[in-house]
This record gives C-alpha cells, sequence and structure tokens, in this order.
C-alpha cells in the first residue's frame, strides 16, 4: 500500500516573489554559517566535531520556510542547517562552536546539540535516530493542548536503521499526529553508501510500511522541497496525520569536518556532479531568468549575510568562557 | 614485520618496539582472528573504512567481508546478531564505535548477552567481545565522551575491561576475544595515539588481575583505565616531595582484582581511588565499600574517591578540563590522605 503523493513531479508550479527570496536567504545564511564554521575548525579555533551541511541547503530552507516559529523540529548531529534555517541567532550558534558561555547551550552542548526553544528548535542530536521519536513526543504535545502547531523531525538515510526511527514512525501513525518525517538522503552514512546499508532506492519506501504517504523530491531544488513541505505540513496541521518526504541530496563536505580522507569512499567526479546543481546556484539562476529577483538584489543578500557572520564571529570571539564553578548548572530543574 | 616466532626467538618477553594504543589493539585483533578462525568483526564503517578511529584498519585486506563486515547503524541488531552468532559457537567482535550509543542497545548486552549462558542451564556460553571508545577530552560533549563502566560492572555476565596503555591493550584484546564471557572493552579516545612499549607476538593478559604500575609505600592510588597514566604523573610529582605511592591498575574492572588491593593497603594503610567516571554511584565506592569491609583495620585514613562531578561531560574546553580528573587533583588527594595521622 505504499502511497506517494502527487507532488513527486520535479516541475516546480509557480510560487510566489517572496518565496524564492526567502529560499534564497535561508539558503546563503546557511551556506556561508558553514563554511566559515569550517575555515575556523581548519585554523584550529573550533574544539570537538564539526558535521557541515554545505550541500544540503535546500533541504532546510524548503522545509522551514514552510513552517511557523511555534512548529517544532528536531534534528540531527548534522543540524546547523536546520537551526539557521528555523531562525536561531547566528552569534548564540558560533558562540556555542567556540564552547563560550554566550552559546545555545551556554558552551554544554557544542556543535552537536545547538537548540533554541524560542525558535521552536528542539535540539540537533549526537545519537542517530534520537530526534524521531521526540518529535512525535512534540507533535503529541500540541495535539493534547489543542494548539495547531506540527512538529518536523530531519534525519539521514543512515539513519532509517535504527529501531528508534521505526517505532517513532509507527507511534506517529497509529496516533495519527501532526509530524513530517524528513529524510535527507544524501547517499551516505559516515563513509558507507546507501547500498551498503539498505536495499532500497527510495527510503520512502519505508512509510509505506507504517501506512504513511510520502514523497520523493529532489533535494537540490529549494522550490519543489517547499512545494512538498508545505503540503505535508498543511496535511498534519489539518490532522491528517503524518507524512514523509525524502529529499534526494549531497553533502559537499566530509562526513565530520572539512576534508583530509585517508581512504576515499566517493569520487571527485561524483562530488563535482553533484556541485554542478548547486541549490543556491540553481535557484538564482531561475530568479534571475524569470525576473524574480536581479543579479544585484541576490549579491545584496550575500554581502549582508557576510557582514552578520562576521559580526556573529567576533562576537563569539569576544565572549567570556563558561566558568567552571558553574560545572553543575542545569543538571537538575529546581 | 618479523613473525611472532622470529621477535619472540630473539626477545621473548618486551620487544623494545613502541607501538600506538589503538595500533596495538589493532595488532592484538589481527593476531586473534589468525589465531581463530571463528573470530569476526561486525560494525559501523569498520571494514571498508578501517573504523572512524582507525582501530581496523587494513583487516579488511588480510580477513576480507567474509570476517569484516558494515553493518547499517543498527546497534541493536549488531550486538544481536553478535549474541546470536555466540550461542552458534563464532566469536564475534562487535564494535559501539562509541560508549554512548550503548543506550541503544542495552537490552541486547545487559539482558540477552549477559544472561543467556544462565537461563540456559550453562549449556552455552556467550563468547562476544564488545568494543567501543569511552571517555572525555576530545570536546564530543554529553553525548559521546561517557565512561560507563559502572552501569556495566553491575551486571552479573558480563566482563569489562579498561586498557591503560598500549601493551594492555594488545593483552587484553587477545584475553577478551579468549574469554567465553560477554567482555566489553572500553578503549579511551584520548590513549588511541599514545606509544608504548608492545611485544611483537601475541600474548593475552589474564582478565581479573590488577597490575601494580608504580610500587611505593605511603597511599595506594587505584586507578582505573586513562587515569593511570595521570596517577603515575602524580606519583612523580609526589616523589618530589619525599612521598612514594603506589599506583594499581585493575585493568578489569569485572571481575575485580580485590586480592592485589588489599595486600597495598595493608602495605599503604592509605587509599585513593579515581575514575574519570562520575563519583557517585562509580567504581570507586565499591572499591571503597570492599576494603573497607576486608581491611579496614590496616586503614589509617578514610578511603577517599576521585571522579567526575554529577554532571553530563560538558563541552567547552575550559569546563572539560575541570570536568575530568587529572594529575593535580591525585596529587592532591594524596596528600590530603597523609594529612591525616
Ligand atoms: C546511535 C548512533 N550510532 C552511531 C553513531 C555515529 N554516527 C554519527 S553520524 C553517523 C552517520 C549518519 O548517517 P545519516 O543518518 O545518513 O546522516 P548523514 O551523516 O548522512 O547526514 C553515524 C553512524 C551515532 N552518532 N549514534
Amino acid at each position: 500500500m505504499a502511497q506517494r503523493a502527487s507532488t513527486a513531479s520535479k516541475e516546480s508550479t509557480q510560487v510566489s516573489t517572496q518565496v524564492i527570496k526567502d529560499l534564497h536567504e535561508r539558503m546563503v545564511r546557511i551556506r556561508l554559517f558553514e563554511t566559515e564554521a569550517g575555515k575556523l575548525m581548519e585554523a584550529g579555533k573550533l574544539p570537538g566535531f564539526l558535521h557541515l551541511y554545505v550541500g544540503q541547503e535546500a533541504v532546510a530552507a524548503g522545509v522551514m520556510a514552510a513552517l511557523r516559529d511555534d512548529d517544532q523540529i528536531t534534528s540531527t548531529h548534522r543540524g546547523h542547517g536546520h537551526a539557521v534555517a528555523k531562525g536561531v541567532g547566528l552569534r548564540e550558534m558560533y558562540a556555542e562552536l567556540y564552547g563560550r558561555v554566550t552559546g545555545a547551550c551556554l558552551g554544554r552542548g557544542g556543535s552537536m546539540h545547538i537548540n533554541d526553544l524560542t525558535r521552536g528548535m528542539l535540539g540537533a542530536n549526537g545519537i542517530v535516530g534520537a530526534g524521531v521519536p521526540i518529535a512525535v513526543g512534540a507533535a503529541f504535545a500540541a495535539r493534547y493542548k489543542g494548539e495547531d502547531n506540527v512538529a518536523v523531525t530531519f534525519f539521514g538515510d543512515g539513519a532509517t536503521n535504527i529501531g528508534a526511527w521505526h517505532e517513532g514512525a509507527n507511534m506517529a501513525a497509529i496516533l495519527g499526529l501532526p509530524v513530517v518525517f524528513v529524510c535527507e538522503n544524501n547517499g551516505y552514512a559516515e563513509f558507507t553508501p546507501q547500498s551498503g546499508h539498505m536495499l532500497l532506492t527510495d527510503v520512502a519506501d519505508r512509510a509505506a510500511a507504517y501506512g504513511m504517504p510520502s514523497v520523493v523530491v529532489d533535494g537540490m531544488d529549494a522550490v519543489a522541497v517547499h512545494r512538498a513541505a508545505t503540503e505535508a505540513v498543511e496535511r498534519a496541521r489539518s490532522g491528517a496525520g503524518p507524512m514523509m518526504i525524502e529529499a534526494k541530496t549531497y553533502r559537499y563536505f566530509d562526513h565530520q569536518g572539512v576534508k583530509g580522507l585517508r581512504h576515499p569512499y566517493r569520487s571527485d567526479e561524483e562530488v563535482a556532479e553533484w556541485k554542478a546543481r548547486d541549490p543556491i546556484d540553481l535557484l538564482e539562476a531561475r530568479a534571475v531568468a524569470d525576473g524574480t529577483a536581479t543579479r544585484a538584489e541576490l549579491d545584496d543578500v550575500w554581502q549582508r549575510t557576510r557582514d552578520e557572520i562576521a559580526d556573529a564571529i567576533a562576537y563569539a570571539e569576544a565572549s567570556p568562557l563558561p566558568d567552571p564553578a558553574d560545572l553543575l548548572l542545569n543538571v537538575y530543574s529546581g | 614485520m618479523t613473525t611472532a616466532t622470529e621477535a619472540s626467538a630473539v626477545t621473548p618477553v618486551a620487544a623494545a618496539r613502541k607501538l600506538s594504543y589503538v595500533k596495538a589493539f589493532n595488532e592484538g585483533l589481527a593476531q586473534a582472528m589468525r589465531e581463530d578462525e571463528n573470530v569476526f568483526v561486525a560494525g559501523e564503517d569498520v571494514a571498508g573504512y578501517g573504523g572512524v578511529f582507525r582501530m581496523f584498519d587494513h583487516l579488511l585486506d588480510e580477513f576480507g567481508p567474509r570476517r569484516m563486515i558494515d553493518t547499517p547503524i543498527s546497534e541493536a541488531a549488531l550486538v544481536g546478531l553478535g549474541v546470536g552468532a555466540a550461542a552458534r559457537g563464532l566469536r564475534p567482535v562487535v564494535d559501539l564505535m562509541f560508549m554512548d550509543f550503548m543506550g541503544v542497545c542495552l537490552d541486547q548486552i545487559v539482558n540477552q548477552a549477559a544472561k543467556m549462558k544462565y537461563m540456559f542451564g550453562g549449556a552455552l556460553s556467550v563468547p562476544l567481545t564488545i568494543t567501543t571508545a569511552s571517555g572525555a577530552g576530545l570536546g564530543a560533549a554529553a553525548q559521546h565522551s561517557q565512561s560507563l563502566e559502572a552501569w556495566l560492572a553491575h551486571v552479573p555476565g558480563l566482563k569489562v575491561v579498561m586498557p591503560s596503555d598500549a601493551y594492555t591493550a594488545k593483552g587484553l584484546t587477545v584475553s577478551a576475544i579468549r574469554d567465553d564471557n560477554p567482555v566489553v572493552i572500553m578503549l579511551n579516545k584520548v590513549l588511541l595515539g599514545s606509544a608504548g612499549e608492545v611485544p611483537e607476538e601475541i600474548y593475552g593478559i589474564p582478565l581479573g588481575q590488577a597490575h601494580t604500575a608504580r610500587h611505593g609505600c605511603d597511599v595506594t592510588v587505584i586507578a582505573l583505565g586513562r587515569m593511570v597514566g595521570e596517577a603515575l604523573a602524580a606519583a612523580g610529582e609526589l616523589a618530589a616531595e619525599g612521598v612514594e605511592i603506589e599506583v594499581i591498575d585493575p585493568r578489569t574492572v569485572q571481575p575485580l582484582d580485590t586480592e592485589t588491593m588489599f595486600a597495598s593497603v595493608r602495605r599503604t594503610n592509605r587509599v585513593l581511588v579515581v575514575h574519570e567516571a562520575v563519583t557517585f554511584g562509580g567504581l570507586g565506592a565499591e572499591i571503597a565499600a570492599q576494603i573497607q569491609d576486608s581491611v579496614f583495620d590496616y586503614l589509617d585514613a578514610p578511603v577517599l574517591r576521585i571522579g567526575a562531578p554529577f554532571s553530563p561531560v560538558p563541552f567547552s574546553p575550559v569546563l572539560e578540563k575541570a570536568y575530568v580528573p587529572d594529575r593535580a587533583r591525585i596529587a592532591q588527594g594524596c596528600r590530603r590522605l597523609l594529612e591525616r595521622s
């Protein structure tokens, strides 16, 4: 009973000029946040691990542009893009990467754990698949309280092999909860290609096992992602239950960090092929071609964002470190 | 590379050859795989990539995909695969990458692997080895830095080893694989690159046998895993002050060699237990209690414990550094014990 929604078509129909500009801005913010973070990591300024999102921007932008501020998301170890697109402050995010007390987790969490309740960002997560049941719980709370917000859970192709994913999907389906499952299929789980960890071509097929409709979209096309997300979110908000979106996308950098592979697990040609369909380039080309935006307007977004990033990094670097005397802060409530 | 026989013919015990902790582990595993056809390795990115910590480097080249298996991210199924295969006579080595990921497959470890022999009336055994990386120090934060040995050591049926250096990493690995019980090897992330002298031939270190890493007469420091090195460094500092501490490395925390500890306490009369895990409910509590049960009359001061505060592991390096016990805190602890006459 594989139910595939109608939005599988790659042809993006008309979306408003405002939506295009919104998608563009969200993607540029992610791109610049991430490339600068990568440089800081390479310069030895950031402790810990850094899983970069560059290449996958169309997914976060497309989904987040379909959400309200009070809708909730759960994210993964590769969570910066989701946080930026959901509107988490760049200052708090960089400060967290630096381990400063002004960071999103007061310096306690680092790259893999950024969260912001004021933006409905229920957390990046160091445990693969762990965010899935949490989003189901957030959706449950919304319905319980009679609120109409939805929860979106982001996960990779690899994460759908975890028990928590399957239990969460079935729970959401049987309870008919307002959850949108978003698989960012970048083709790899760490260094293992999708064909090495599942026999499916489309991860979306897994949704059928739980009676959940699904759709496969081009994850490099922000407009296509946005249209699918809008349908899934509206569906969930109206009480029709969960839905899954699989976005086929790609990460440009290494699984962790920027580069430096001792064992090449994918070819330069493959990376180049995906880069040739860069999600930001695609959107910009389309916007200029159809007169939605001028090149100058697009360049202006890049410049404004660059300035904002520079400010956020300066803020992080000037921020104080946490005080070890506060080591037990927030272990318990009350 | 010389063969094991050549090496042992020239230098029977410790060849003066330095190897990193992670390479020593790798060598022990490879030798155990050569020794026994039933040993295989399964885990995420262990074969093609060689493991995210390089623990399994080059093993695919030698042993091929029949014995080196990359699995999906499915830890419960991974450990369960090991339990079932072990029950049918194989000797699986399954890798959990980060110890924290035990959280998603604890049932298979605690309720299945640990209890199977007992519940089958002894009719089978579960010679399963679980390898994993534990410990803080890499800025990996709360979900990638824990030391959870106390969880495991509390479960009858499991064995738990904590190699403190390259030599023990190899010897304990070989023994864990040869052992007929489920054994968890906790490799310490910070130690991976640290080098030490490692014999080339295959050797096992008996599980449940502590090692006196340094002899001294004033204070006994019982240190787990990475804390052994910190304790030895503290010993150097204290020696300059005329204090001689004895450092005991239990090597295996389940079973725990209490006799070696008791014998030491009878000589020094003062004990400090140090581990990276949180102090509350940690193995320090168990060790202190056993010492009080058995050699209370020899104590000149209450047993002192040093561990981490009761908090998740923080990310920021300043906090992480304050969180994990170090040589300075160990030295200070020894001084405090000596102040009590
Ligand atoms: C339970 C658990 N197992 C293993 C890991 C180690 N790990 C971190 S990311 C990752 C790969 C995740 O792949 P995927 O879900 O496809 O996401 P992607 O990295 O491609 O974005 C693995 C195995 C983990 N963090 N948690």
